[in-house]
């Protein structure tokens, strides 16, 4: 279903050889298949957007054409050349660069050290001569316009100078061929401009750029081609001009099927309110309100960098809000503090289950308990009967896979250890739960009986915030509230479509295209 | 998108980069080396009010001689500080390498029953620094290539190391070493004594070697950033595995100064010294994180630690009170370093 490239209107695309070509790319780690028979043509000059959903396959596709990991089967050829052995560091370098998002730049050296690091201008001693390295840095930077002091510390950089100095090294070293890896994701609006500025200076130049982000108008904006890979194959490849937005968004997910209506019970218009969030304001600015009633399932939807986590763990407690209360049945929660939250009957799964939801080493047992310890003890003792007991209920409940309460937690399977999560989260009988990207990499018969859970608690009246960009968890909600770059921009009803989600959550409108 | 199909080379016209605050960090990043010299002036100037003898030519050369096994110990750990890595190990080796050297060497019937005389006289130096090196590269066995943590790995060859001392010694002091072992501890060149001589070499070199080669830059790379390092070709595990080898000979060869200078080697030499050693490298800036720090100012960081305890000896304050004193003075070094550095010591 690919769609021949073409010739862009603009740049310097000429139909020679392409820069890199990625043939029947077949990745596996394990038993998940991370790229199917996957493959990417960028030709010169052209500035190619790769996107999907988390899960794709672009990240491993990136860690391939880069040399960091091999493929099990297909050809990367370079300018009509097959790939150098990855043992080979150095001609990898000469032809692909990738800007991470993750710095790989050395904060504690000056900025002329990074970009010569290893490899520094050496006098006839072998000794380095510093100003001699300076002056290269200093010409280097001057002569990709990087507008920076080398001798600053390369820690003192903002994030966008970061990308310039990482982009000029990668120039250095011969690359004429750059992977973004979401270069926008820690960028405001004027970074962003002066980064698209420069990528355009650059394709100028006849530097050829693979752009993957999540921001579907910067696509628009700023590449010529486009691949869209989805569940580790390769769906289409385009140009930009010739690729709606609507059907951009439904080649990223798929055939635009509604889920059928499972037995989605409305909620009865007698239920009382029992979540209100009034002009929270988060410290990385994100503004929410929202009213719940008692048995509400409400999503908050967005993507990376939408502020849905963080005005999540402001509800919980988890940080300190900047502004703003969250009351909860009746009773204001203190600002920033956990224990008040769970007092007042709230309970979490957080986003990182390894960082914030468990103690790998204890049992299941003591996980599970451990916000309620006046549950399982007497007079300020933990009573181990009445602990295993509930531990007991709460195997049973989520149907965990384990021999028994004793267990450690860090025997358990991913899914397995997410429902311990929510058993810890449930244990309280919390009134309201607050769910954080709660089936994020979790398999999906666990998925079901965690969502199953949901449907469960809230037959009992308990509020649920579901936060996640997983459509199958949002799907379970009454309604869904979609936030971008910090603001609630959209809610939906329950029977939502998918593409008029991604879209919003993308920040595109689709209806005003 | 832009229609421009530059023709000339370099067209791109530069975009404002954002306000930086460059010029204040670089001001500080240079100062940090001298950050120490206003308190080194400051406290000879304490010191020669409270005793003119301070500024003598002997008082110095006395201070720098007490300075010169320990400095050279400091340098060795500034080395796998910088790194990211630590070695506690290294005041055990300052004994440990002198002391199976005199066991090795020295003469039974002279040293009531202490002794092999395995080894003509000749292999002491040698003998000295293969131990050092020894030490370091199990070190190396342990932390880069068997992944274990440094504190811990070192803290046990710490132990260890001092327990087979006191197991080949005794728990006694080996004496009656032969000259080979103490002429370096105690020779005087140019009317200076050897170990100065030694000692100021050793920072010259390292100075010249951390500042100065990319091997030397490795090691703050490394200790930067490891992936970052790996990523720019540097061979990570090699370069961590010669810094703590070349450690362990370094403090070998301190514990061999020591032992010429007191022509002794005690069950206990360099007992607890590696207090001091952190103390004065972190005085001197370098960072236990890794990646910052540089080997002049570890110099200067040990200069001013000894300087400090002269003047209090010059002062009379009893023995007694040494180590309290000591701590204390440790303490008000980081204070006083926090605030000429302009940054938290790490």
């Amino acid at each position: 279903m690919s769609v021949a490239p073409q010739e862009a209107t603009d740049g310097l695309v000429d139909t020679g050889q392409p820069v890199v070509e990625a043939v029947n790319i077949t990745k596996r780690f394990g038993s998940t298949l991370a790229l199917s028979e996957a493959g990417i043509v960028v030709r010169r000059g052209e500035t190619h957007a790769l996107v999907g959903r988390n899960g794709a396959g672009k990240s491993t596709l990136v860690s391939i054409l880069t040399g960091l990991q091999a493929a099990d089967a297909g050809t990367v050829t370079f300018d009509g050349r097959p790939s150098p052995p990855l043992a080979d560091r150095d001609a990898w370098r000469k032809r692909v660069a990738c800007v991470y998002q993750k710095s790989t730049i050395i904060g504690t050296l000056t900025v002329a050290e990074n970009l010569f690091l290893n490899r520094h201008a050496r006098g006839p001693a072998g000794l380095i001569r510093w100003s001699r390295l300076r002056r290269e840095a200093e010409q280097l930077l001057a002569e990709w316009s990087v507008d920076v002091d080398v001798r600053q510390p390369a820690s003192t950089l903002t994030v966008e100078q970061r990308q310039f100095v990482e982009i000029a090294r990668a120039l250095s070293f011969g690359a004429r061929f750059i992977i973004l890896d979401e270069p926008t994701a820690q960028l405001d609006g004027a970074g962003i401009n002066r980064l698209f500025s420069r990528i355009r200076d650059l394709r100028a130049q006849g530097v050829t750029f693979l752009f993957i982000s999540h921001h579907l108008q910067e696509i628009y904006e700023i590449c010529d081609q486009v691949t869209v890979f989805r569940d580790a194959r390769h769906i289409v490849t385009a140009p930009v001009a010739q690729l709606s937005r609507p059907a951009l968004v439904a080649a990223m997910t798929g055939e635009d099927v509604t889920m059928p209506e499972a037995d989605h019970r409305p909620l009865s218009a007698d239920a009382p309110m029992l979540l209100s969030v009034r002009d929270l304001v988060t410290s990385s600015g994100a503004e929410l309100s929202l009213q719940a009633r008692a048995g509400e399932v409400v999503g908050i939807a967005g993507g990376g960098g939408s502020g849905k986590v963080e005005a999540a763990e402001a509800i919980v407690g988890l940080t300190r809000p900047v502004g703003g209360t969250v009351t909860v049945d009746g009773r204001v929660l203190r600002p920033g503090s956990v224990p008040d939250a769970l007092d007042a009957g709230v309970g979490l799964v957080p986003q990182d289950r390894h960082r914030e939801g468990l103690v790998p080493l204890l049992s299941i047992a003591e996980n599970v308990t451990m916000t309620v310890p006046g549950r399982v003890g007497r007079h300020g003792l933990i009573s181990p009967a009445r602990r295993d007991a509930l531990a007991r209920d709460t195997i049973a409940d989520l149907t965990i896979k384990a021999a028994g309460p004793y267990v450690p937690v860090s025997d358990l399977s991913g899914g397995n250890q997410q429902k311990v999560v929510m058993g810890r989260a449930l244990a309280s009988d919390p009134k309201l739960l607050v769910l954080i990207t709660p089936t994020a990499g979790v398999d999906v018969r666990s998925k079901q009986t965690l969502l199953g859970v949901v449907e469960e608690v809230r037959r009992r009246g308990t509020t649920v915030l579901v936060v996640s960009d997983e459509l199958d968890d949002l799907r379970i909600c009454d309604r869904v509230l979609v936030m971008f770059q910090g603001r609630v921009v959209r809610e939906m009803a329950h029977g939502w479509s998918d593409n008029d989600l991604v879209a919003a959550m993308e920040g595109v409108d689709l209806h005003h295209v | 998108m832009s229609e421009t199909l530059s023709t000339t080379a370099r067209p791109p016209a530069a975009p404002p980069s954002p306000p930086g605050t460059s010029s204040r960090s670089l001001a500080i990043a240079r100062l940090r080396d001298l950050a120490l010299v206003p308190a080194i002036i400051a406290v000879a100037i304490v010191g020669s009010i409270v005793n003119p003898v301070f500024l003598s030519a002997d008082n110095i050369i006395n201070v720098l001689q007490s300075m010169s096994e320990i400095a050279i110990v400091v340098l060795a750990q500034t080395i796998v500080l910088i790194t990211g890595k630590m070695d506690l190990s290294l005041e055990s080796t300052f004994g440990l390498a002198p002391g199976i050297a005199a066991w090795l060497i020295v003469d039974p019937a002279l040293t009531r029953g202490l002794g092999l005389d395995l080894l003509p006289d000749a292999w002491a130096v040698p003998v000295v620094l293969l131990v050092g090196a020894l030490v370091g590269a199990f070190n190396g066995l342990l932390i880069v290539r068997f992944g274990l943590n440094g504190f811990i790995v070192t803290l046990g060859m710490l132990i260890v190391l001092r327990g087979l001392l006191t197991g080949i010694s005794g728990g006694q002091t080996f004496f009656a070493l032969p000259e080979s072992m103490t002429y370096l501890g105690s020779a005087t060149w140019f009317g200076v004594p050897a170990s100065i001589w030694l000692s100021l070499l050793l920072f010259a070199a390292g100075i010249v070697v951390l500042g100065y080669t990319r091997a030397g830059r490795a090691l703050y790379a490394i200790g930067g950033n490891a992936d970052a390092a790996r990523a720019a070709g540097i061979r990570t595990d090699r370069v961590l595995w010669i810094a703590l080898i070349v450690a362990g000979m370094l403090a070998a060869l301190a514990g061999l100064l020591m032992s010429g200078r007191l022509a002794a080697v005690p069950a206990a030499q360099g007992n607890g010294a590696i207090f001091q050693v952190f103390a004065a490298a972190v005085i001197g800036g370098v960072s236990l994180n890794g990646g910052k720090g540089s080997v002049f100012g570890a110099f200067t960081g040990v200069l001013l630690l000894f300087m400090i305890i002269n003047v209090l000896t010059l002062a009379g304050v009893p023995a007694q009170w040494t180590n309290f004193l000591n701590g204390t003075v440790i303490l008000v070094a980081l204070v006083v370093s926090r605030i000429t550095g302009g940054r938290a010591q790490t």
